[in-house]
């Protein structure tokens, strides 16, 4: 067995219960006894702030006091009617930077209403005591595409069921889920809990999931647009960006999102390879999942690298805490110069960085650090545009996810407009799935 | 630091702070702990007359009510009077009293109204050494179904009537203990001291049922499917007891009576508050039976703090303060105008000021785009709700306007003069101002 010392890109550098433990709940579940005292904590505020910070605008102060009488049921029943992912948003939300972050307590004396962790005490309540909570109403008759089964696609899908339209959902990937399935901290998602959602789910009826159909190879935009009288596009960001450094090409050189990926779905974490000193360029969310999750697999030095200061590193506050609790160093104005090593990456050269207001640009002065693995987490890009105006590098929408194509409407990362976040994701599915609803039945 | 030590109708005690005929002080292991953490006083739970002991149900004997994290804000019970034999009270009570000389130690006795009864009892409580006694005319459940109880001090006669035969078989001061389930707290206070008593103790605890178990259907505490009415207490019936204490305290036929306050004395604050009505002393159950005997501790370091900022140099001095505040409604200075302010430092923008006032009160508040929330002095009447739902003591306060200044709400003057309902134009008995 290998040890977080042995040289190079190893596997099984911690034991395997050290393993289960590193990636057990970042933030176990509540006890009841738990749920009840942090609920009597809301104030049950007048037009709530945590409610407007919500981008799927749940009603935080109905629910949690739901849960102070006694009926987390109910309490689950306000979430979902609202966000259907609000299990999985319980767990990968960053409420410090949204309705937490809104709680007048926050503001009261440091420590907000316990908003993530009781929602997920709902959630978790109902989903183990009920099949699905919600009916089908009667078939319409309509049929509708929708392309890619991340949270935008079945936030989208499930309200469309609910209205009695038959769906049918195409992924490029072999399993449901998007970023819940593939992407996002393995420690944010434990049990397997993304696949139990979209089964639970799917629990709906109405729609079909069909997996390993990936638009622009086999499944092209005519074809859904000739077949169905709407498309959501929910397709995410399928391209990672390059670093364009020399050395890219290295062996021990990978995308994050690609390792993430590779990690989430293990079935044994001991299997997967990790290196001793590893570097991670970027400083968003996907740089300290990886960050994180490299160093919780045993390796011995991790160090993100960030090429500005660390007011604009993109990953919250509480993030970095997290990745610096977890023994990552955060580097902040160091840019990569270059990757060196013969064949296999041996070391990075950061050049330190300095924005004197107008721009960013490099001091001149270089440190070299040790590196056997490198992870490029410097954002995703759209692989698929299915022909459509473009805003920027996203697909362009107005309103609730409309297109330039009639017919068509976009949403998720994949579309322009609001944070790229689970939560965010299903606000613009369930939206655009209430405007095809209303476009359908026009005249019915 | 200010001295606590009181004079209770003679009876000298460490500090004011006595503990209740309770479940806490129905036996010598109790009482020895409850002097050691430092109690004033103790008044032993109840005696019953000699002859085999009453029983108690087997089952749960409290109900409670709660504020938020399970704060314990309401307590009720079923308990009946001591369930010990009446010769082992009285031998403890001997040893206690005889080890702790400068504690007041009182008994409290409930028998049947018989003559005969309180012949029998009183002349082997006196011989205890005990320094007073208490009449339980309070307990609303179990004994008052046999006629004693809340029974006796629901009837003014009956109250006079025992406190007499009492004041005629034992020579050292009668408490009489009131019951609060009746109509008018004054009558039988009146009653207790016409018969004699050296002091009136209230209040008792309140008819309550404090919850229903949805499932089974039954009143809760529930003896096997059933549930009966308790005796209810805590800091819930502070209120309830506050207003009987003041009303015997101002009235021309009781007025001077001296008062032991119970009812949800739970901090200093509490003691000080009863005793500024009128209360010699306060008694305490509740808070004990929630945080153990230790909050004497508080209580007194509280009691002593207040008092040496205020300048007060003995609890006596305090007593009775606020009587002469304590007055009838139509009495209330009519021209006293004040408005509701709201201090933006302190605010939190929670809004349920702004959410009490639109939707039940005088659409008072304004809520601006970014959560700032400001009082419409146009629309204020002052009620003062803004300021009893606000999470954040102080943040509203109520701001009296001064006489000369325009009321933006009735457009008037504000007068200095005072006046009341009683000369007010629109009262129909109005009695002319000539």
């Amino acid at each position: 067995m290998s040890t977080p010392m042995t040289p190079g890109i190893a596997k099984a550098r911690l034991p395997t219960e050290t393993l289960a433990e590193n990636f057990d709940d970042l933030h176990a579940a509540f006890a009841p006894h738990e749920a009840a005292v942090a609920a009597d904590r809301c104030y049950f505020c007048h037009d709530a702030p945590c409610v407007t910070a919500c981008p799927t605008d749940i009603d935080i102060p109905l629910f949690i006091r739901q849960i102070s009488t006694g009926t987390p049921e109910a309490a689950a029943k306000t979430i979902f009617d609202q966000n259907i992912l609000g299990g999985m948003c319980a767990r990968v939300c960053p409420t410090e930077d949204l309705c937490e972050q809104a709680c007048v307590r926050e503001m009261a004396e440091g420590k907000p209403v316990e908003i993530g962790r009781l929602q997920r005490h709902a959630t978790d309540t109902l989903m183990a005591k009920q099949s699905h909570p919600y009916e089908r109403a009667p078939e319409t008759g309509k049929k509708v595409a929708v392309v890619g089964a991340g949270p935008a696609g079945l936030a989208c899908a499930h309200r469309l069921a609910m209205h009695g339209h038959e769906v049918t959902v195409y992924d490029a990937e072999a399993k449901a889920g998007g970023l819940n399935e593939f992407g996002i901290a393995a420690y944010k998602s434990t049990d397997d809990f993304a696949a139990r959602e979209v089964d639970w789910l799917m629990g709906i009826g109405g729609i079909t999931i069909k997996t390993g159909m990936r638009l622009g190879d086999d499944l092209k935009m005519d074809d859904l647009v000739g077949c169905f009288p709407a498309v959501f596009l929910a397709v995410g960001l399928g391209g990672v960006n390059a670093l364009r450094n020399d050395g890219e090409d290295k062996e021990g050189v990978r995308d994050a999102v690609a390792f993430i990926k590779e990690l989430r779905q293990a079935s044994d974490l001991a299997a997967l390879p990790v290196g001793r000193d590893v570097v991670v360029i970027g400083g968003g969310m996907t740089a300290v999942d990886v960050a994180v999750q490299s160093k919780l697999l045993g390796a011995q030095n991790v160090t993100i690298a960030y090429r500005r200061g660390r007011d604009r590193m993109s990953a919250s506050g509480y993030e970095q805490d997290l990745a610096a609790s977890k023994g990552v160093r955060l580097m902040f104005n160091a840019q990569l110069v270059a990757i060196h090593g013969n064949g296999a990456v041996r070391e990075i050269e950061l050049e330190y960085t300095a924005d004197d207001g107008s721009g960013l640009k490099g001091t001149g002065e270089t440190i070299r650090l040790a590196a056997d693995q490198v992870f490029k987490a410097i954002g995703q890009t759209l692989t698929t545009d299915g022909d459509l105006e473009l805003e920027g590098s996203k697909i362009a929408v107005t309103g609730a996810g409309r297109t330039s194509l009639a017919g068509v409407w976009a949403g998720g990362d994949c579309a322009s407009g609001g944070d790229d976040l689970t939560v965010t994701a299903v606000a613009e599915g369930r939206d655009a799935a209430m405007d095809i609803h209303a476009t359908l039945m026009e005249g019915a | 630091m200010a001295d606590l030590t009181t004079d209770f109708l003679g009876i000298k005690s460490p500090n004011p702070f006595w503990l209740a005929s309770a479940p806490p002080t129905d036996k010598e292991y109790n009482v020895r702990r409850a002097f050691e953490a430092g109690w004033g006083g103790v008044v032993w739970k109840t005696l019953g007359a000699e002859g085999p002991p009453v029983v108690n149900v087997n089952g749960p004997r409290y109900g409670a009510i709660y504020g938020a994290d399970r704060r314990l804000l309401g307590l009720n019970n079923i308990e009946l009077i001591t369930d010990r034999p009446l010769e082992t009270n009285l031998e403890e009570i001997t040893r206690v009293k005889a080890d702790y000389p400068d504690r007041a130690m009182i008994v409290s006795i409930m028998v049947p109204c018989e003559e005969q009864a309180w012949k029998d009892i009183l002349p082997r409580v006196a011989a205890t050494g005990a320094d007073g006694i208490e009449l339980n005319f309070g307990c609303p459940h179990g004994m008052s179904e046999r006629g004693m109880g809340a029974a006796v001090g629901q009837v003014p006669e009956y109250i006079e009537m025992v406190t007499r035969w009492c004041k005629q078989y034992y020579d050292k001061p009668v408490i009489v203990k009131l019951t609060p389930n009746i109509t008018d707290v004054r009558k039988p206070a009146a009653a207790a001291k016409r018969g004699g008593a050296d002091a009136v103790s209230l209040i008792n605890t309140i008819n309550s049922i404090t919850s229903v178990n949805l499932d089974t259907m039954s009143p809760e505490p529930s003896i096997d499917g059933k549930g009966s009415h308790g005796g209810y207490c805590g800091p819930a019936v502070k209120p309830i007891a506050m207003s009987m204490v003041s009303e015997i305290a101002r009235d021309s036929e009781t007025h001077g009576l001296p008062i032991s306050g119970i009812g949800g004395v739970t901090t200093w604050r509490d003691a000080a508050e009863f005793i500024s009505l009128g209360c010699g002393n306060v008694q305490v159950c509740t808070a004990v039976m929630t945080y153990g005997f230790k909050i004497v501790q508080e209580m007194i370091s509280g009691l002593s703090q207040w008092m040496d900022e205020k300048g007060y140099t003995s609890v006596e001095e305090v007593v009775g303060r606020a009587v002469p505040n304590v007055t009838d409604w139509q009495y209330l200075n009519l021209n006293y105008i004040a408005k509701a302010k709201i201090s933006q430092d302190d605010c939190i923008k929670c809004g349920r000021c702004y959410a009490a006032c639109e939707d039940t009160s005088h659409q008072a508040i304004a809520m601006s785009e970014d959560r700032t929330f400001s009082v419409i002095d146009e629309e204020c009447v002052a009620c003062n709700l803004c300021v009893d739902v606000c999470p954040v003591e102080n943040c509203i306060t109520m701001e009296a306007m001064v006489p000369g200044e325009v009321d933006p709400r009735t457009g008037k003057v504000v007068e200095k003069d005072y006046a009341n309902w009683t000369t007010h134009p629109n009262n129909p008995g109005a009695v002319a101002a000539e």
